[in-house]
């Protein structure tokens, strides 16, 4: 396989409050010597806690935001954080879905506008109201949604409606933020469903962030275990979890709620 | 003997019926699980135990904590109740917290308020608070404000003024669902050795099975407002159930993680 995405040797540190006046500014290092991999068609799943860096590598490997040093390579070309026109190549490849869809989906858009939204805005050549039926369908929401308002739904098919957003552009990876941290457990599950079913029917390479290994393994066949801005660990999913090198991964494991013998 | 007996307990915002003729029982010293979806109406049900609940929600039916009727009581006498004999810990220790207030000053709130602790006194009691909880350097720690300190030690201090007068009952209400989950199983241990500590009974509410199974053994299942189901966690595994519960338990199970060292990874 290809190499679809390369991450070599990423820095990225912020300054800390001066703690005397004269004194040199220490620096936090959000993310330090991270490289990585990820082949086409592979499922990556970035593990973290809070403050782990795991937000601030994936600002870097979307381009909104510049490494100290280290570079980002997609497709073989690098990924600069620049003009959003510059960028359009990337947006085009590369689609995202956050945490929490009432904070990402515009309130006074209807579905409509919010799919078609990334269509205009990467100037793609296609009828936009067969491809926003298209995905509407795709992420199992009726051809009437297009004309309500995010309010009007619940926050399972908001998402369903921010995943299809992010597919409208067909791009080739589906990243996803916390994508499925904000939903009750039965919704959630069906929407990891949903996500697992469209990456294998459209042939998605995924990159999940999340502090939930629990999830993030059921759809990722790599794992990659953020502390403290430092990569601990990292291999393919079922050896890391079977078994996990780092202290940390094993913390992080073994920290996870298990359902009791007699209900598994 | 219950201590705390919800009887067919119902609220209503105009029109709109939230709770539905709830009744369950919380025995001395018991802990017990309240699960359901968001909007089956588990956090209003607490909120009606606890008398706080929105003026414009009216209640009926019955909220008796230790033979008292509850339901009807006076705002005067409601506040002397809570935090004395009946506590609750939040979802989000961020908003629970007073952001202006010092730590220490809101830990001893409780103590100054039902026990008419000096302030001098309220001060030690403080740190003690914060040492019982397990909260770094307790000296340091009261003179911070909530911004200062992290999610986890936040919802330490959350527990902390919930059990500062040794209330009968605590309820908590999603204590750990903002939290990492090593923090999770950090507050849940400490939330399970201070409530067996204290002899107090526990109502624990999450929407997340696995969570629910590691601090109770019995559990009320909730749906569209209605109580569905009571069970047992361990007979959750075979016969009839609720549709809702089983959906809870299928979504559980979908969710659950292989065994450390297990093949099927």
């Amino acid at each position: 396989m290809p190499d679809l995405l390369v991450a070599d040797n990423l820095n990225r540190s912020f300054p800390l409050p001066r703690r005397t006046l004269f004194g040199g500014a220490a620096r936090r290092h959000a993310v330090r010597d991270a490289s990585f991999v990820l082949p086409e068609g592979g499922r990556l799943g970035i593990v973290g806690e809070s403050g782990s860096g795991k937000s601030t590598l994936l600002r870097l490997l979307l381009a909104l935001d510049r490494p100290d040093s280290g570079t980002v390579r997609f497709r073989d070309r690098e990924v600069r954080a620049g003009k959003a026109h510059a960028l359009h190549w990337l947006r085009r490849e590369v689609q995202v879905v956050f945490q929490d869809p009432r904070g990402s989906l515009d309130p006074r858009m209807t579905v409509r506008e919010i799919i078609a939204e990334p269509l205009e805005c990467l100037a793609i050549k296609e009828n936009h109201r067969a491809r926003i039926a298209e995905v509407l369908a795709g992420v199992g929401l009726e051809p009437d949604a297009a004309t309500r308002y995010p309010h009007q739904f619940s926050g399972g098919q908001r998402q369903r409606i921010a995943i299809a957003r992010a597919l409208a552009p067909r791009p080739s990876v589906l990243v996803g933020d916390e994508p499925f941290s904000a939903l009750d457990a039965s919704v959630r599950e069906r929407i990891i469903e949903l996500v697992a079913d469209l990456a294998s029917r459209l042939n998605l390479s995924l990159i999940l962030v999340s502090h939930d290994i629990g999830v993030v393994h059921r759809l990722c066949d790599q794992l990659l275990v953020l502390r403290d801005g430092e990569i601990v660990e990292q291999g393919r999913s079922a050896t890391v979890l079977r078994a996990p090198t780092h202290p940390y991964t094993r913390e992080l494991l073994a920290a996870v709620p298990r359902l009791p013998d007699d209900i598994v | 003997m219950s201590l705390l007996e919800i009887t067919d307990l119902t609220v209503l915002f105009g029109q709109k019926l939230v709770v539905d003729g709830v009744s369950f029982a919380l025995g001395q010293g018991e802990r017990l699980g309240m699960i359901g979806e968001s909007g089956s109406g588990k956090s209003l049900t607490a909120l009606a135990a606890i008398g706080l609940l929105p003026e414009e929600a009216s209640v009926t039916g019955s909220v008796k904590l230790d033979g008292h009727e509850l339901l009807g009581e006076s705002d005067r006498a409601l506040a002397k109740i809570r935090g004395e004999r009946i506590a609750m810990v939040f979802q989000e220790p961020l908003t629970a917290l007073n952001p202006l207030m010092r730590i220490g000053k809101q830990l001893a709130e409780p103590l100054r308020l039902h026990r008419g602790l000096s302030s001098k006194a309220a001060r030690a009691m403080a740190i003690e608070l914060a040492n019982r909880v397990g909260l770094p350097d307790p000296d340091r720690i009261v003179r911070a404000y909530p911004h200062q300190l992290s999610g986890g030690q936040r919802q330490r201090v959350g527990i902390a003024i919930a059990l500062a007068c040794e209330p009968l009952v605590l309820i908590a209400d999603e204590p750990t669902t903002a939290l990492d989950v090593t923090v999770q199983a950090e507050i849940l241990a400490l939330l399970r050795d201070l409530v067996d500590q204290q002899g107090a009974s526990l109502l624990f509410i999450t929407h997340d099975l696995a969570v629910l199974a590691s601090v109770v053994s019995r559990l009320v299942v909730l749906a569209e407002g209605k109580l569905v189901e009571e069970t047992d966690i361990a007979a959750l595994g075979h016969g009839e159930h609720d549709p809702h519960t089983s959906a809870l338990v299928r979504a559980a199970r979908a969710a659950a993680f292989p065994e450390l060292g297990g093949t099927d990874a």
